[in-house]
């Protein structure tokens, strides 16, 4: 039988992985569930039960009482609202401002310097990604005191990162043969960056942009928590004072800015791509 | 000279007047844009009530918080950091295991090509709620149901990351190769098997991918979660600026940004090592 692998029998009993990647598969899944495990018996320690068998009926007594929704409370909002709008795109704005530079500070292909310029770069970008826009703006108020202005400068922080990032990695991946033919004609290097790298990510800058955009208005939502301006003041309230019917209202009004938003955003992006 | 060659000084003033094309081709939406979005940011400005008196006041903080990075105590409140950076690392792992259970499940029946209609429409809204609300406000719901403390904050997480993968593994399941999955129906091949052997092998790159970017998004999203009540470092944090006690504020800050750069790196290496 010629076709048949001569090896035989052991050849015939197919395996997915060796025999050590097998050990390391298993070996894996163990240190997950046992890191699973140990974390879950150190929540378990903190946490009453007793509240927790008793969710059900709390989440039935708190639907009940946010049913109906306090339409007239709306009135009140128009204003908190705009403010959390204009939070999200003023901060996007200055994101950008500040971004689209640590990006090409960042991009291998367009810093100055690889060795000095880029890490610093690219620590702005890891320190701006790693603290989320509450914590930013929880900073903020103690700084600069409560208000959009804070909101609107700790949604810019949070977004430089994501700016930076996404851009320095679209900048690194363009086209080198444009760059060449630019530079081939004797440009600056600032004439280069204008002629032949602006005009290739042009359309990813704008797509970052509306995303982040889009992202930020789910963010500034909540920014009033900690005082920072914007509808989620009106929210803190409504729940410090049990006012569920009100809280309904909110949770509704951000449902419909959100999904319209979301709808602004898909139309933008998909036609510049 | 014929009228055809044109000189070099006409050949340089025509490259003179060229243009690169603009972003958006037509002028009337263009111009409309630039317009409608200067009228905007004029009447943002103007609306914003900016307290400038306050504002300015917090430069002196400003320069003493950068001030408490050097340099920034670890020691004088370290029980309550470590408690609370367990807490948060706690609530990541247990978040995102039962995030990525419960999202597996949603995410094949939030995919067209496997789902019927009915449970695919089911799946496609759990998405879109989990997805529209942002952490925090989920977690003041969920602290009010189950009470404070990490459960709730781990809840959240959890809800959040089955709105998260699900969607981005439903989009991928939807994007497989169907000669696969048709391959395992034709050697007789009940659903599940048609799905372990037919799907997954297509999408588990991504899953995996996927878990990993999750794991440093729910480890960030935990240290605001104290804000509300729902466990881990955020509280600490909260409580440590509520003090003006920046000094401890900014090691907290440190050991956050610290935790994410470490858990980026890890998902490097296992990214590289499993695939």
């Amino acid at each position: 039988m010629p076709s048949l692998p001569s090896s035989g029998v052991e050849a015939s009993i197919w395996r997915r992985r060796s025999v050590k990647g097998d050990l390391l598969a298993w070996g894996a899944w163990l240190v997950v569930v046992l890191a699973t495990m140990l974390s879950f018996r150190t929540i378990s320690d903190a946490t009453i039960w007793d509240f927790v068998w008793d969710a059900p009926t709390q989440g039935a007594d708190l639907l009940a009482r946010a049913v109906p929704p306090r339409w007239e409370y709306a009135g009140v909002l128009w204003k908190p609202l705009w403010d959390t709008v204009n939070m999200a795109s003023l901060g996007t704005l200055v994101a950008m401002a500040l971004g689209v530079p640590v990006a090409v500070l960042a991009a291998r292909n367009t810093t100055p310097s690889v060795t000095l310029v880029r890490p610093l770069a690219l620590l702005v970008i890891v320190a701006s990604r790693s603290i989320n826009s509450l914590i930013w703006a929880l900073l903020l108020v103690v700084i600069i005191g409560p208000g959009p202005l804070a909101g609107t400068i700790a949604i810019a922080l949070r977004s430089v990162g994501f700016v930076g990032k996404l851009l320095y990695e679209a900048i690194e991946e363009i086209d080198r043969a444009q760059v060449e033919a630019t530079e081939a004609t004797g440009a600056s290097p600032a004439q280069v960056l204008a002629w032949s790298i602006a005009p290739q990510v042009a359309p990813t800058i704008a797509g970052i942009g509306v995303f982040r955009w889009d992202i930020n208005i789910r963010e500034a939502t909540v920014l009033g928590l900690v005082g920072a301006g914007g509808i989620g003041l009106q929210l803190e309230a409504s729940v410090a004072t049990l006012a569920w019917p009100q809280v309904s209202v909110i949770l509704l009004l951000i449902l419909a800015t959100v999904i319209v938003s979301e709808w602004v955003s898909a139309q933008v992006r998909r036609a510049i791509t | 000279m014929s009228a055809s060659q044109p000189t070099a000084e006409a050949h340089t003033a025509l490259a003179a007047q060229w243009r690169p094309p603009p972003l958006i081709a037509s002028p009337v939406l263009r111009w409309s844009l630039i317009l409608g979005g200067l009228a905007w940011l004029v009447a943002a400005l103007v609306f914003m009530e900016i307290n400038w008196a306050r504002a300015a006041e917090g430069w002196a903080r400003g320069v003493r918080f950068m001030a408490a990075f050097l340099p920034p105590d670890f020691i004088s409140k370290s029980d309550d950091i470590a408690e609370g950076l367990l807490e948060s690392v706690t609530m990541t792992v247990v978040s995102t295991v039962l995030g990525l259970a419960l999202s597996v499940p949603v995410a094949v029946g939030a995919a067209r090509n496997l789902a019927p209609r009915p449970i695919y429409l089911a799946c496609r809204s759990i998405l879109v709620v989990s997805r529209t609300f942002q952490e925090v406000l989920v977690a003041i719901l969920f602290v009010a149901m189950f009470g404070f403390g990490p459960l709730a904050g781990t809840l959240t997480l959890a809800f959040a990351t089955v709105g998260f993968v699900g969607k981005l593994l439903a989009e991928d399941i939807e994007a497989t190769d169907p000669a696969q999955l048709e391959a395992m129906r034709a050697t007789g091949g009940s659903w599940l098997q048609a799905l372990t052997w037919g799907i997954l092998p297509q999408v588990k790159p991504r899953l995996l991918g996927l878990s990993l970017y999750r794991v440093d998004i729910n480890f960030r999203e935990s240290a605001v979660l104290g804000i509300v009540g729902a466990g881990g470092i955020g509280a600490t944090l909260n409580t440590s600026l509520d003090r003006y006690e920046f000094d401890t504020a900014a090691a907290i800050l440190l050991l956050i940004i610290l935790i994410v750069m470490a858990c980026e790196y890890a998902s490097g290496v296992i990214r590289k090592a499993a695939l």
